[in-house]
């Protein structure tokens, strides 16, 4: 196997289009068990590793960028992620474990396009947008056009994700991830919550929600949003949406957890709102 | 390929299939069995080593990414004789097998690094990726800590 190294994104991209079967690799955490698992092993691996463009932060015009080849634990680790986009921050910590986070990167997870990746639902909530980049040039749409499917995304041959693009949200809101695994580390999500709400003035103005592992994709839930808006957050408010959710979620049964099981926890999930801010 | 990298403090060359992992490069061509492979999918850390001084799973890295860098094994943190997590891990009855120990080893030094008054929440976090199925982790929580106490009362090594 051939494993090449790029130090530049052009490098990278010209060697993605020299060799149109290479295979993308940023920390190989999804790649590498997964070559050993179906025993495949790519002709050629384009390794990002050292492509320093890719990695890293930029805060600017009211976004945060961050490189698609940024690891988990800067990801955890940075400042601005923390205090502006604590939905985000509370993902990544309770992702994977710490060795894993120093090897697995925010791209490969978006990559990844699993509906139990653990980043995907911050960022639908979000409104996060993927920077993708091809010697022909660059172009985003919202990651929710960028995953069209389990494990696929809408990337062209030869393009790359370079980066992911998040709107810092205005004024004061409540941001709250939830996982339910079956024990704390290293569990594969059973069900997770992201969950943005505005509240101005005890009213609730904006309500962006998205789930994890209750469905092929991550899934949001417009109903749910549109009976939240406009009303207080209360535990009534949020038992009436997470009877929406139950009936709009479609989750599969799995070694992991039943679909009644999930169904059940998805709406659950959204109480804990009440929890965090107060309400009754 | 031919890489180089720097293993325990030592220069080496050798030449690999790009696609080798890590962990069998290390353990098979390089004679250096600290590294351990337990689930070789990333879950139990008995395969970690520092990679320029940051912990990594070996059995999710490949040979080729070494190249140029700088490894630390279990065996290179007691270069100079063992290092106060390893004596801490031995006095305090943190291995029993041992299968977990270096993994243990070398993601806790690195951590004591950066918190050298950690919490027990912090140290049982900071570990969480490292697999043990003997002691019951008690006792090397409480090594770890002690460990943290070592170093700090300087009675661990002089740098
Ligand atoms: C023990 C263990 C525990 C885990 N726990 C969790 C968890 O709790 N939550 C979770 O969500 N995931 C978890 N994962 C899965 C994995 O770590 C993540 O999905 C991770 O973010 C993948 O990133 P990576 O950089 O390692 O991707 P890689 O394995 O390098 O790549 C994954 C895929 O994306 C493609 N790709 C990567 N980067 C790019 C790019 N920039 N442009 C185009 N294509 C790209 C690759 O070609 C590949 O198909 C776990 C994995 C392991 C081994
Ligand atoms: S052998 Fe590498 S993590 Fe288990
Ligand atoms: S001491 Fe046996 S696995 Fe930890």
């Amino acid at each position: 196997m051939n494993v090449l190294f790029p130090a530049t994104v052009e490098a990278a991209l010209e060697a993605l289009c020299a060799e149109p079967d290479a295979h993308v690799m940023a920390g190989g955490t999804d790649l590498l068990v997964r070559c050993r698992a179906e025993q495949n092993r790519p002709e050629t691996l384009v390794c990002l590793e050292k492509v320093a463009d890719l990695a890293g932060f930029e805060i600017s015009d009211g976004r945060i960028r961050i490189g698609a080849a940024t690891s988990m634990t800067a990801v955890l680790e940075n400042a601005a992620v923390r205090e502006r986009l604590p939905l985000l921050h509370g993902a990544a910590k309770v992702f994977a474990s710490p060795l894993v986070r120093n090897m697995a990167t925010l791209g490969g997870n978006v990559c990844t396009a699993s509906p139990a990746a653990d980043m995907l639902p911050p960022l639908y909530a979000l409104g996060a947008e993927v920077e993708l980049r091809s010697l022909s040039g660059v172009r985003t749409m919202p990651v929710n056009d960028f995953i069209v499917g389990p494990g696929q995304m809408a990337l062209a041959p030869g393009e790359l994700l370079s980066a992911i693009i998040i709107p810092i949200p205005e004024g004061r809101t409540i941001q709250y991830f939830e996982k339910v695994g079956r024990r704390k580390a290293l569990a594969i999500s059973v069900v997770s919550l992201a969950a943005l709400l505005r509240v101005e003035d005890g009213v609730i103005a904006e309500a962006r929600l998205a789930w994890g592992s209750v469905g092929p994709m991550v899934i949001r839930c417009p109903e749910a949003e549109a009976l939240l808006k406009g009303r207080s957050l209360t535990l009534g408010a949020l038992r009436e949406a997470g009877e929406k959710v139950r009936d709009t979620v479609s989750p599969i049964s799995d070694v992991r957890a039943s679909a009644e099981y999930r169904r059940q926890v998805a709406a659950n999930l959204l109480l804990r709102l009440a929890q965090i801010s107060g309400a009754h | 390929m031919i890489i180089s990298f720097v293993l325990d403090g030592e220069a080496r060359t050798l030449e690999v299939d790009g696609g080798a992992r890590a962990v069998d490069i290390l353990r098979e061509s390089c004679g250096v069995t600290a590294p351990k492979e337990g689930c070789g999918t990333g879950e139990c850390g008995a395969c970690t080593v520092l990679v320029d001084g940051v912990p990594r799973l070996s059995c999710l890295m490949l040979a080729a990414q070494l190249d140029g860098r700088a490894v630390i094994t279990a065996q290179g943190l007691a270069s100079d004789g063992p290092h106060p997590v390893q004596e801490a891990l031995a006095d305090l009855g943190g291995v029993q097998c041992g299968y977990c120990t270096p993994g243990i080893a070398v993601t806790a030094a690195e951590f004591l690094e950066r918190h050298p008054d950690p919490t027990r929440e912090e140290i049982r976090e900071a570990l969480s990726g490292n697999l043990c199925r003997c002691t019951g982790y008690h006792k090397i929580v409480d090594a770890v800590e002690d460990a943290a106490k070592r170093l700090g009362s300087g009675c661990g090594r002089d740098e």
